[in-house]
């Protein structure tokens, strides 16, 4: 019987480079979707990624195609620029939770407000991973985090934000999803958001938002298999996973 | 080329733009508002892009990803605003990605007032961000400098990989003055200069992890950081020889007036006025701030010269500290200081050359 092949690891990871990133975090695997996704569409050679600081910014090193690293926050502006005056250039964001909702929420409200022609991939892990737990604009109420010791409280601190909903208010923005890779099946329709993602890109629609909800097994003091079952049962009860907006037919 | 009658902020953003600037994102502040405007309007007329940022840092950045990817690229705000770039400008240092920007400087520090000032010669000279990287800095005294130092500064930045900033003020930001535009370079010329950037620039490349484009606005290794810091250092030290500056009547000059900016230009009328009183006095005037004409102060008869004169809209006095360093104890140096938004007046210049001609 002839062989087939079912799957080959995508190029647009370096295959020599170790991963820095935690056991159970998955940064990886969206990496890896991303980078499927890329290999599909066949858009390597015009593809530039702008990195968020945190985490989020580790994959400079793995990732064998164009990329920067944006001031903190600020992802979306360095993509306006790019994006601006390189229209050919597929351009898409890699932000955290701190990096796009706290520091940045500024330029990610109005890069979407602008309609600007990228595309973001949001990872929501409800906590600073990078600088060691502190607490995120999208931190759970009762969650602990380092400046945070009893928890998120909303009376000091306010309430989880929820950054689809919050860029849903807008006008220009095209396309809002917010999936998770915590089982097979959400891996495969996150990989699926991401394409639509870019798509809307490369068919010149405007703005879209990819906002993934994963485990920062490390910062949540869990194991991996314990930070899967706080993301189903809390973290999800939070940020409910489905299709916020698409006006990908209007645009 | 036909001489025209332009505003400094406009003369600035035409320059910018004849030196093959087409990406412009920048934020409303007093007194540099007319770049923006003059950028929103002319930049779509040549093919380039406009975009009102939401915020200095914003506007920064968005230039820091046009640079990146190629295009030359400028923002301009005035004293507060400029604080608020430093943390664009030093990513564009470490990254070695070229930009321009411009300062068109208020009363200070903090919100300070609208009108010209010099209180940001410390933060452009010394420090314009986080992280001990060094730019070109310029200082025009007159519309026609201001435009000829913007059309400069776009090949210094692309030369070094490094952004250049234009030290102006809210009064050659402001007056109207006579100005012979530079060349405007033709689409050819400017997509030229694209196209030589491309290999490092940010707009995607063949899979190849060795070259692809990977803009870097900081290191994981301790040890390449310190070798891209040894590398910039190198690059600074060989600027040296470029600084300048205006030497004015100094062979025989008694006392010596050193400024920069507009208050060199009023500084320079007054020993105008001064030679026609029969009183020898000479003038320094910097061009580059950065780096700083040491040199020009080697020139100066220290056998003649009762005293040196340092003149600045700025108290207390920051330009003093690179005048000091230049004269190193050879004269007296005594300063004639105005700040808050006031003007220099040449007769207080005049005022206290008198001072140092008595002897006091």
């Amino acid at each position: 019987m002839a062989e087939k092949l079912v799957y080959t690891r995508t190029k647009t990871i370096q295959e020599d480079k170790v991963s820095g990133f935690c056991p159970g975090c998955m940064h990886g695997t969206v990496m890896k979707l991303i980078g499927e996704v890329i290999d599909e569409l066949g858009i390597i050679e015009k593809t530039a990624c702008v990195l968020g600081i945190g985490c989020c910014g580790l994959q400079m090193d793995y990732m064998a195609y164009d990329n920067i690293t944006s001031p903190h926050g600020r992802a979306c502006a360095v993509a306006t620029g790019i994006k601006r005056t390189n229209p050919d250039t597929f351009v898409f964001t890699y932000q955290g939770d701190g990096d796009l909702a706290s520091i940045g929420l500024a330029e990610t409200m109005s890069a979407a407000n602008r309609g600007e022609n990228i595309s973001v991939i949001f990872i929501n892990n409800g906590i600073y991973g990078m600088t060691g737990g502190q607490m995120a604009p999208t931190t759970l109420l009762g969650m602990k985090a380092t400046t945070a010791p009893k928890g998120r409280d909303p009376k000091e601190h306010g309430y989880p934000m929820h950054m689809c909903e919050i860029l849903d208010k807008l006008t220009a923005p095209v396309y809002l999803e917010r999936t998770s890779c915590n089982t097979p099946q959400n891996l495969m329709h996150t990989k699926s958001a991401i394409k639509k993602a870019f798509v809307n890109q490369l068919e010149g629609r405007g703005f879209s938002m990819v906002e993934i909800v994963t485990t920062c097994p490390t910062n949540w003091g869990m194991d991996a298999l314990g930070a899967l079952d706080y993301l189903e049962k809390n973290m999800l009860a939070e940020f409910p996973l489905g299709l916020i907006r698409d006006r990908t037919k209007e645009a | 080329m036909a001489r025209v009658f332009m505003k400094g902020c406009e003369a600035m953003a035409e320059a910018a733009v004849r030196a093959g600037c087409r990406f412009f994102a920048g934020y409303p502040i007093t007194p540099q508002n007319e770049i923006p405007e003059y950028m929103s309007r002319r930049l779509p007329e040549v093919g380039g892009h406009f975009v009102q940022g939401e915020s200095e840092v914003a506007s920064v950045s968005m230039v820091y990803g046009a640079a990146a990817s190629g295009t030359r690229s400028m923002t301009s705000s005035s004293s507060p605003g400029i604080s608020l770039k430093s943390e664009g400008v030093s990513y564009c240092a470490s990254a070695r990605v070229p930009m321009v920007y411009i300062n068109v400087a208020r009363g200070g520090p903090g919100v300070g007032s609208i009108q010209p000032a010099q209180m940001d010669y410390l933060q452009a000279t010394k420090a314009s961000g986080n992280g001990g990287f060094r730019m070109r800095v310029f200082a025009p005294a007159t519309v026609q400098e201001a435009a000829d130092m913007v059309y400069a500064a776009f090949d210094y930045a692309d030369r070094d990989r490094n952004p250049v900033l234009i030290l102006s003020d809210g009064v050659v930001g402001t007056m109207m003055e006579p100005v012979e535009l530079p060349p405007m370079k033709t689409e050819e010329e400017v997509a030229a200069i694209k196209e030589s950037k491309r290999s490092w620039a940010i707009v995607g490349h063949k899979l190849d992890y060795a070259h692809r484009a990977w803009i870097q606005p900081g290191q994981w290794s301790t040890l390449l950081q310190q070798k891209e810091n040894e590398a910039a250092a190198a690059l600074y030290e060989s600027w040296k020889s470029d600084a300048r500056a205006e030497e004015y009547l100094l062979e025989d000059a008694e006392i010596v007036l050193t400024s920069y900016g507009i208050c060199g230009r009023i500084a320079k009328s007054a020993v105008n006025v001064l030679r026609r009183e029969g009183v020898k006095a000479g003038l320094i005037r910097p061009l580059t701030v950065y780096p700083f004409p040491y040199g020009a102060y080697d020139r100066i008869d220290y056998r003649r010269v009762k005293g040196i004169l340092d003149v600045e809209m700025s108290i207390p006095a920051l330009f003093l500290e690179d005048v000091e360093t230049a004269v190193a104890g050879r004269a007296r140096i005594s300063t004639c200081l105005c700040s808050g938004g006031n003007i220099m007046s040449r007769d207080a210049v005049l005022r206290a050359a008198a001072k140092i001609m008595e002897g006091n």
